[in-house]
């Protein structure tokens, strides 16, 4: 049975939501809660929906087109990320650079529509977004390059379908020390702990939740389900490089979400046991996955 | 003639030159023809001169003559010096032309070696004769690569011989810095591309020492418009950055060259002329989109700007696309050049060899970093300019600019929109010149373009699916927003009464966590004085971002030069008669040495 050719969009659109209540289940079970349920991401984005907006005095409406552009930008770049076992919806040479580019669109609409309030505070959250975007960038592109030189192919679809069990025999290291960027890109794209905190506002140390501090309604909404997508997407870029096809193509779509479910738990567990850094301390954490991409290069060089 | 005749020539490289040339030109005179208001003192001569640069500039792209072509690059090299000049009542300015005039000079000291040392091995100062002696003697290509590479280097702004930018642009009047920064340094680039095509088949090091000048100008000029407060500068220092750029794309296809891989030369060269065309674009309509700000607030001291979006749409809608095309952000024109250019990075990675996939991986280190930086740097200058609220009555005052003004802005704007959605066709196109910059047949390098330009075709199908999805949730929101209502509220100021526009995040601030971590490189000077006490008097900061290659390298070199040349007054003591002594014992021993 070959799974349908929108198996990895469709698949994401339904399920980033409960990625995004799986980690907060897991943390708040960690700290001995009940914690809300898994479905509650779902009915948050349709709770503001259904909401009115309040918009800044001084506003244009580049801070409306933000969250509507972010949002497509992710849907988009949806089409080119494959799910293990069922391949992308588009591929073609190349494709990773327009994923590149569709992340630095929605971002630079998101960070536009953050300075359009005039408020320090979504001032802040644009700067230092800013800021870990432009050092993980080159780690995502560096990532990314280590596993086209394993698999010699330079389409995501391609990339992610020739990582089998053998290339993990050939190139162990490199594999891991690519997983070990990726798993510090999904914290550090989506500002988790510990880069950022998601649950807090208005502490002077954060990053996104302040920069969409004025938005609300629909807009707010877009954006909570941009956060799951976006998740997702470097969830995919992770957990694709299991070689789930070890257990056999018909099981590998399973297995594949299993993986996503237990990086969900891994990611409450690290929300749970870790503090967020210094910011200061945030750059050296971005430029050390970059630069265990760049080792896991040259270890394939030699 | 001495050395050949003065003859010209147009092939499909200068003819592609000749586009960003005219095109440029064209629009910044409809641009100044309101810009600069009639009856102000030096009008005229700004006139001439702007006419005059774009005489010589299409003089040295299609000149076939080492002399002739010295000629036109040394009238290209003093026309832009009146341009600058223009406001020559502030001593800023002066000091401004001094250091271009000094700048441009240095760098035709080493073409004129370049150039007699040429015609004295050759016989002759045509070009094709130049070629001859070239491809016979490997050293002596060598040799005239570095001098090329300094010399056009030095016009086109490649770090550290970029020191003239940023204080010449911010000097004259915006018209002239968009036809400066848009085609003038381009030429740097065309007199490059042209000596390549005569110098022989390149040994891999040009391309290394192509590929790291690009990757540092990239890298560095980035990094110090990071740390510029001053729109024109901050834009200057972006022009080192994409020149940066196009000498990767150069660096590439040279590598390609010398590796004999005809799909890095294709994409390499593709991506660095299509930079070329995209830049000179993208950075007109900035510039000029920063003159439409001085006009109508009086400064372009981005601290004192602010919310200007609302009064002047159509000039910040213009920056808008511009700030996002120089990005390169999908679908813009910027994204094509960068994509070719990431593109020929993945290409180069998977070679076997351990030295393309090592040039492969600093591409994408570089563009990535690049790329990144540039986001940062253009969501300060635009944010910070035109979104919020006014920092200065003049802001708050400001009006939008004339039409002849946003008639040229938004014929470039279009453009960025236009090339980006085209981008497979123009990929395509580009066949010819590369072909004729790289010296391989027409056919190897459309072979290896078209993967190029196909998977280009499918990333802009997906950006049209991008552009609907858009449109539906705008709708959608609309839709979804008309029944449950819209306020509108003052914006949060966490319980604070009385926020005024000056409580904004600032430039500076935005920039700080940047230009903090990269401090080793940007050499950011700042005085601050913090509030102190419980009853704090005055706090003040300031910041200065002097060029460190002007601090550090430059001054101090000429220190020593005048302290030498100083040790000379000895022998003058303003006596005419003595002068004339000179100049006579001068003859004397020119004329024995002559006989000898």
């Amino acid at each position: 049975m070959t799974p349908p050719h929108l198996f990895a969009p469709v698949s994401a659109l339904l399920l980033a939501p409960l990625f995004v209540g799986v980690i907060n289940r897991t943390k708040a079970f960690v700290a001995g809660r009940r914690g809300p349920p898994l479905a509650q991401p779902y009915r948050d984005v349709w709770k503001l929906l259904q909401r009115g907006a309040v918009y800044g005095e001084i506003t244009t409406p580049l801070v409306r087109l933000g969250p509507v552009l972010n949002l497509a930008t992710l849907i988009t770049a949806l089409l080119v990320v494959p799910f293990p076992g069922a391949g992308a919806a588009v591929s073609f040479t190349g494709d990773l650079i327009v994923l590149v580019g569709l992340f630095a669109l929605g971002r630079f609409a998101t960070v536009l529509a953050a300075l359009d309030t005039g408020s320090s505070f979504e001032g802040m959250g644009a700067s230092r977004e800013m800021h870990f975007a432009a050092l993980a960038e080159p780690a995502l592109l560096i990532a990314l390059a280590t596993l086209a030189r394993i698999t010699g192919a330079t389409d995501l679809g391609s990339i992610y379908g020739a990582i089998t069990t053998a290339s993990w025999v050939h190139d162990a290291a490199a594999l891991a020390l690519v997983g070990v960027s990726f798993l510090v890109l999904e914290l550090v794209e989506n500002s988790r702990i510990p880069v950022d905190d998601p649950t807090t506002h208005l502490e002077l140390t954060m990053i996104h939740e302040v920069m969409v501090l004025d938005h609300g309604g629909p807009d707010l909404g877009f954006i909570q389900y941009g956060v799951a997508l976006k998740l997702w997407i470097v969830g995919i870029l992770l957990v694709g490089i299991i070689p789930l096809y070890g257990v056999g193509a018909e099981f590998a779509l399973g297995a594949a979400l299993l993986g996503m479910a237990a990086l969900a738990v891994a990611i409450g567990m690290i929300e749970s046991a870790m503090a967020r850094y210094r910011l200061v301390t945030v750059p050296q954490f971005i430029v050390g996955a970059a630069t265990l991409s760049a080792v896991a290069f040259m270890v394939l060089l030699v | 003639m001495p050395g050949g005749g003065l003859h010209v020539e147009i092939d499909v490289l200068s003819a592609f030159f000749l586009l960003p040339v005219f095109g440029l030109s064209a629009l910044t005179g409809l641009y100044g023809r309101s810009y600069l208001e009639d009856g102000e003192p030096g009008t005229a001569s700004s006139w001439l001169h702007l006419n005059l640069l774009t005489a010589a500039m299409a003089l040295v792209v299609v000149a076939r003559n080492g002399l002739l072509f010295l000629l036109a690059w040394e009238i290209m090299a003093l026309a832009p010096f009146f341009l600058v000049i223009f406001d020559d009542r502030r001593e800023s300015t002066r000091h401004a032309a001094w250091i271009y005039l000094a700048a441009t000079h240095l760098g035709t000291a080493f073409l004129l070696v370049m150039f007699v040392l040429l015609a004295n091995l050759a016989g002759t100062s045509d070009f094709g004769g130049y070629a001859a002696v070239l491809r016979a003697n490997p050293t002596l290509s060598s040799v005239v690569f570095l001098l090329a590479l300094i010399g056009f280097g030095s016009k086109a702004g490649i770090v550290p011989a970029h020191v003239w930018l940023p204080e010449a642009h911010p000097a004259a009047p915006s018209h002239a810095s968009a036809l400066m920064s848009g085609a003038m340094i381009k030429v740097g680039i065309y007199a490059l591309l042209r000596m390549l095509t005569l110098l022989g088949t390149p040994p891999p090091w040009w391309g290394w020492v192509l590929l790291a000048a690009g990757a540092a100008s990239g890298v560095l000029g980035v990094l110090y418009a990071l740390a510029q407060h001053d729109l024109k500068r901050l834009l200057a220092y972006h022009s080192v950055e994409n020149i940066g750029i196009i000498l990767i794309g150069i660096g590439i296809g040279v590598l390609g060259l010398a590796y004999g891989n005809p799909t890095l030369v294709a994409l390499g060269f593709a991506a660095g002329l299509l930079h070329v065309v995209n830049h000179s674009i993208f950075k007109g309509l900035l510039f000029l989109g920063a003159g439409s700000v001085q006009h109508a607030a009086h400064t372009v001291e981005l601290e004192e700007l602010g919310g200007l979006l609302k009064r002047m749409p159509w000039t910040g809608a213009c920056f808008l696309l511009g700030s996002a095309a120089i990005v390169g952000l999908p679908p813009l024109n910027g994204f094509i050049s960068e994509f070719l250019l990431i593109y020929s990075g993945y290409v180069a990675l998977l070679l076997p060899t351990m030295a393309a996939a090592a040039a492969g991986l600093i591409t994408l280190v570089a563009m990535g970093l690049i790329g990144g930086l540039a986001a940062a740097c253009f969501a300060k200058a635009f944010g910070i300019v035109f979104l919020g609220a006014p920092r200065s009555s003049e802001a708050e005052h400001a009006q939008e600019s004339g039409q002849p003004m946003l008639a040229s802005m938004v014929i470039l704007a279009v453009l960025c929109v236009v090339i980006g959605i085209v981008g497979p066709l123009v990929v395509s196109a580009l066949t010819a010149v590369v072909a004729a910059a790289s010296g391989l047949p027409v056919t190897e390098i459309a072979a290896a373009l078209n993967p190029a330009s196909g998977s280009l075709a499918v990333a802009i199908a997906l950006f049209t699916a991008l552009v609907v999805l858009s449109a539906l949730f705008w709708a959608a929101r609309e839709w979804r927003l008309a029944r449950a209502g819209v306020r509108r509220a003052p914006v949060w100021g966490c319980g604070f009464g009385r926020p005024t526009a000056r409580m904004q995040y600032t430039a500076s601030s935005f920039s700080q966590p940047l230009v903090t971590q990269f401090r080793l490189l940007i050499a950011n000077r700042e005085a601050v004085l913090t509030p102190d006490g419980y009853f704090p008097a005055a706090a003040s900061y300031a910041s200065d971002s002097g060029d460190p290659f002007l601090r550090l390298l430059f001054a101090p070199t000429f220190r020593w030069f005048r302290r030498l040349a100083s040790r000379l007054n000895v022998i003058q003591h303003g006596h005419i008669h003595v002068y004339v002594l000179y100049v006579a014992a001068t003859l004397i021993a020119l004329l024995a040495w002559a006989s000898l």
